[in-house]
């Protein structure tokens, strides 16, 4: 069993885990976030997706002990006083789901996306969200909703500005 | 659906052969039993123990008590055996709950798939929610409203007829006397029962249905906060890993589990064939088993490559007669002008849930709960009676709004897994499957061959149509066609593979088999594809959804070139019309194909959500993109060759066209379901669509593997 230390959502947390244990599995069941879903254990299906210090980072192959120290941000730690980030308020808003079990991953992954493209082509989108599944098909739906989201972030930078 | 394929989608004889029998623990036995019953449950067969419950023992309660609570603060909860698996089902029909007790939609909660909490329910599958449960509800809420109007009028000694209710109140006009619903009941149950036929609201005058009301608890999956089957908690909760079988069919010849043993905070629970591991954590029970010896003989099994010639060479008990003959094949395919025989197949493929299944399950005293994802709570109660030979009312099954089914979640095995690892170790256990063993354990969508023989008259008139489905099932197996002689026959045959329910079921197979072959016909004579089913079709409702997904389309206005092909395809089945236009762009040289845009058109009879429709078509269009494409289960000796996302590749954001819906929404008819045929039109839809770039006809589905075009 080894100790570290874990930086999730902006709180400290110490772990006991075993070396071999997942950041997926400390998350989901020590920590009880389970809003962080295990879709496959291979990195093919993006469900288990967190940001680690903002990259969309697969936690089903990432070792709890090896991001000791790291910020870490799950689905639990967008929302802001209560107000959902402009990607889960557009995801939202076009009702991007159907079963919800992809959802997470997807907000994640479009999170970091839209931090590397802030209005991302539909050529960017689906080359950067390809390897997150939706099994129910809501694809069309997670591409309107990655584009709202960047209207609403750029809203956001301009109210904030002005 | 056909009441006899509607019970073949329950008692599907490969999903009923169970993956575990237990002995039980001796002691287990006395304590659950006492000690006299030991002897005759231990003779008992396997098969006696089967349950054997029909859906006639199982009678729908009228007393509107059963389906409907108002408590005094005006909260309405209603109660139904429906499950949610992403289909929102849970929305629409708190919408038509609404509708008739006049209330805001926000005052409903639906409590859903909770076997002690909610009426008896056959399962969620068939597209069978929107016209059973709905009209179930629906009932129920208009006799709720009727009672509670005559019960204010009896406080006020007011005639009911004179009386309203509207925005969950009971209002006399008169003299605007007001009570809400809350006060009325005051919290006490409905006691009325339901007699007749109450009068529901016309579609026609919908306020609340027929609209696009958000997803009711929507906000839930865009924060984490849902939680799914596999998310939760108990106190004490341990986890649990179940040592699979090195292939189908296998026997354990030995296991030792000496150096498992010595690790830590672990527990092996040895049952027959069955060996399982409870650990405080899932990776140390993973570790646990791979520390075993363990030896299984599995029997030499076939390959895909044989499958085709099996499934034709053993026919399985309950073929038989045709399902529909008329007039003589023999001689209408003599007469006709051009003959067609050809013979398509589609592939075992899997419905990959990205929720594995998943169950908590905790024993209290001889009273078992447990929390898991299936679309038949009733049936997984049942199973787990059966499994340690305790009385249903002993078993509480919850299903929380679980990560999806598409059919493939109707058996209960991850549920008795967890139970029976729960009964061992005295504390709550979890068992969530790996994806490879959903993609291994789980059942499978038929495979099927199908030969259809037919022929046209040089005016386009269908003279002979004889189509045979060899496993793969009867559903949408008639031609909607009109033909005058006709030979249709579902053979049932054995399956070297565990086979079930799956999206649509074989509507898929035979519509690929059927819409590819009217285009063959319309090829051989010379005719536009749409104007020969057209002219040989009188539904109205079929016909229409054609022309419209047709004009939508701009069918005919260009025509198909080398790199560019436009399909049409088209079909109903459980009370759904769909039609399906495809453009594929086709590079000659490397054979690389692009499917770049599709129109649906559907159609089901008035219109409960238009949004929670339109996500329903978009997603059976990706999801048959897979099946049309890509998909198939690759297997050899008892064992899956590619149970992994990396080697079985579902449709994924760069294998997605431009979707266009158009929904016609029928207020003048009853709702159908419309989670499965929307998934029919697809696959034929593209292969004719590769015939008229190429040339080439393919009737073997998935028909680009590594999207490459076959050929």
């Amino acid at each position: 069993m080894d100790d570290f230390v874990l930086n999730v959502n902006g709180a400290e947390h110490l772990v006991t885990a075993s070396g071999n244990e997942t950041l997926l599995s400390v998350l989901r069941n020590q920590f009880h976030l389970t809003g962080t879903k295990y879709g496959c254990g291979e990195g093919q299906c993006g469900a288990c997706t967190v940001l680690i210090n903002g990259t969309a980072t697969r936690s089903c192959l990432t070792r709890g002990a090896t991001v000791h120290g790291a910020q870490i941000t799950t689905i639990e730690g967008l929302e802001n006083k209560g107000a959902l980030s402009p990607v889960q308020q557009a995801f939202l808003d076009e009702e991007a789901f159907q079963c919800g079990y992809c959802t997470s991953g997807m907000i994640l992954s479009a999170t970091a996306l839209l931090r590397e493209h802030p209005q991302p082509t539909d050529q960017q989108i689906v080359e950067y969200m390809d390897g997150n599944i939706c099994r129910c098909g809501t694809y069309p739906r997670i591409m309107a909703a990655i584009k709202r989201a960047s209207h609403l972030q750029e809203k956001g930078r301009a109210d904030h500005a002005s | 659906m056909q009441a006899d394929e509607l019970t073949l989608e329950i008692v599907q004889p490969e999903i009923r052969d169970r993956l575990h029998w237990f002995q039980l623990d001796r002691r287990d036995f006395l304590k659950l039993c006492g000690g006299g019953l030991l002897v005759c449950l231990a003779g008992a067969s396997g098969s006696a123990q089967e349950s054997g419950r029909g859906v006639r023992e199982h009678e729908l309660p009228q007393e509107v008590s059963a389906w409907i609570h108002i408590d005094e603060d005006d909260k309405i909860t209603i109660f139904t055996g429906k499950v949610e698996v992403g289909q929102n089902i849970r929305t629409s029909l708190a919408q038509l709950v609404a509708e008739e007790l006049r209330v805001p939609f926000n005052r409903i909660t639906m409590m859903m798939g909770d076997t002690d909490l909610t009426p008896w329910d056959m399962g969620t599958f068939g597209s069978r929610s929107t016209p059973t449960m709905g009209p179930q509800l629906r009932t129920m809420a208009s006799t709720a409203r009727q009672m509670l109007v005559e019960t204010a009028a009896q406080r006020w000694k007011a005639d009911p007829s004179t009386l309203t209710a509207t925005d969950g109140c009971v209002t006399n006009p008169k003299n605007r006397q007001s009570l809400t619903y809350g006060e009325i009941t005051r919290g006490e149950k409905l006691t009325q029962t339901v007699s007749g036929d109450p009068p529901l609201t016309p579609a026609s005058d919908w306020k609340i249905a027929g609209t696009a009301l958000p997803k009711a608890d929507g906000r839930d999956f865009v924060t984490g906060k849902h939680q799914y089957p596999s998310d939760i908690m108990r106190p004490n909760l341990m986890f649990g890993k179940v040592l699979r079988a090195a292939g189908f069919n296998a026997a354990l010849a030995s296991v030792d589990t000496s150096a498992a043993e010595k690790m830590p905070a672990i527990q092996i629970v040895r049952d027959g064939d069955f060996v399982g591991v409870v650990a405080e954590d899932p990776s140390i029970a993973e570790e646990a088993l791979s520390a075993m010896q363990v030896k299984w003989n599995v029997p030499a099994q076939i390959s895909n490559k044989e499958l085709f010639d099996y499934l034709r060479n053993n026919p399985d008990t309950g073929g038989g007669e045709p399902s529909h003959t008329s007039g003589s094949i023999a001689q209408a395919v003599a007469a006709a002008d051009v003959k067609v025989e050809q013979h398509y197949t589609v592939q075992f493929i899997a419905h990959a849930p990205l929720e594995p299944r998943a169950a908590v399950a905790e024993w209290n005293g001889d009273k078992l709960t447990v929390w898991t994802g299936t679309q038949r709570p009733f049936g997984v109660r049942d199973e787990l009676a059966e499994a340690f030979r305790i009385p249903a009312a002993k078993v509480r099954v919850i299903m929380p709004d679980m990560g999806s089914g598409y059919g493939g979640k109707h058996s209960g095995e991850c549920a008795v897994e967890a139970a029976r690892l729960a009964k061992a170790a005295r504390k709550p256990v979890k068992v969530v499957w790996t994806r490879e063993e959903e993609f291994t354990w789980a059942y499978f969508r038929p495979a099927g061959w199908i030969e259809i023989r037919s022929g046209v008259l040089h005016d386009g008139t269908l003279v002979a149509w004889e189509h045979h489905n060899y496993n793969s099932g009867p559903s949408g197996i008639n031609t909607p066609y009109n033909v005058a002689n006709q030979v249709i026959q579902f053979h049932p045959t054995k399956s070297p593979l565990r086979q079930g329910s799956y999206r649509g079921l074989a509507a898929t197979a035979n519509h690929f088999a059927r819409e590819s072959h009217m285009d063959e016909l319309a090829n051989a004579i010379g005719m536009d594809p749409l104007e020969f089913r057209l002219k040989n079709l009188s539904d109205p409702r079929l016909r229409t959804v054609l022309q419209a997904a047709a004009e939508r389309f701009g069918w005919g206005r260009s025509k198909s070139t080398p790199e560019l092909g436009f399909g049409i395809a088209g079909g109903t089945e459980k009370g759904g019309y769909v039609a399906t236009c495809v453009e594929v762009e086709i590079n000659p040289a490397t054979k690389k194909m692009r499917l770049r845009r599709v129109v649906e058109a559907w159609e089901s009879g008035a219109i409960v959500n238009p949004d929670g429709l339109r996500n329903q078509m978009m997603g059976a269009v990706v999801q048959a993109i897979g099946g049309a494409l890509f998909e198939a289960i690759q297997f050899k000796d008892g064992r899956i060759l590619n149970p992994y996302f990396a080697e079985y590749r579902v449709p994924r954001f760069s294998d997605t066209p431009e979707i266009d819906v158009v929904l016609i929404d029928r207020k003048d008819l009853p709702s159908a379901g419309a989670g499965e045929t929307g998934i029919v039109g697809l696959a034929p839809a593209i292969s004719n669509a590769i015939f008229s770039a190429t040339g080439t006809r393919l009737r073997d589905m998935p028909m680009a593997m590594g999207r490459d075009l076959k050929g």
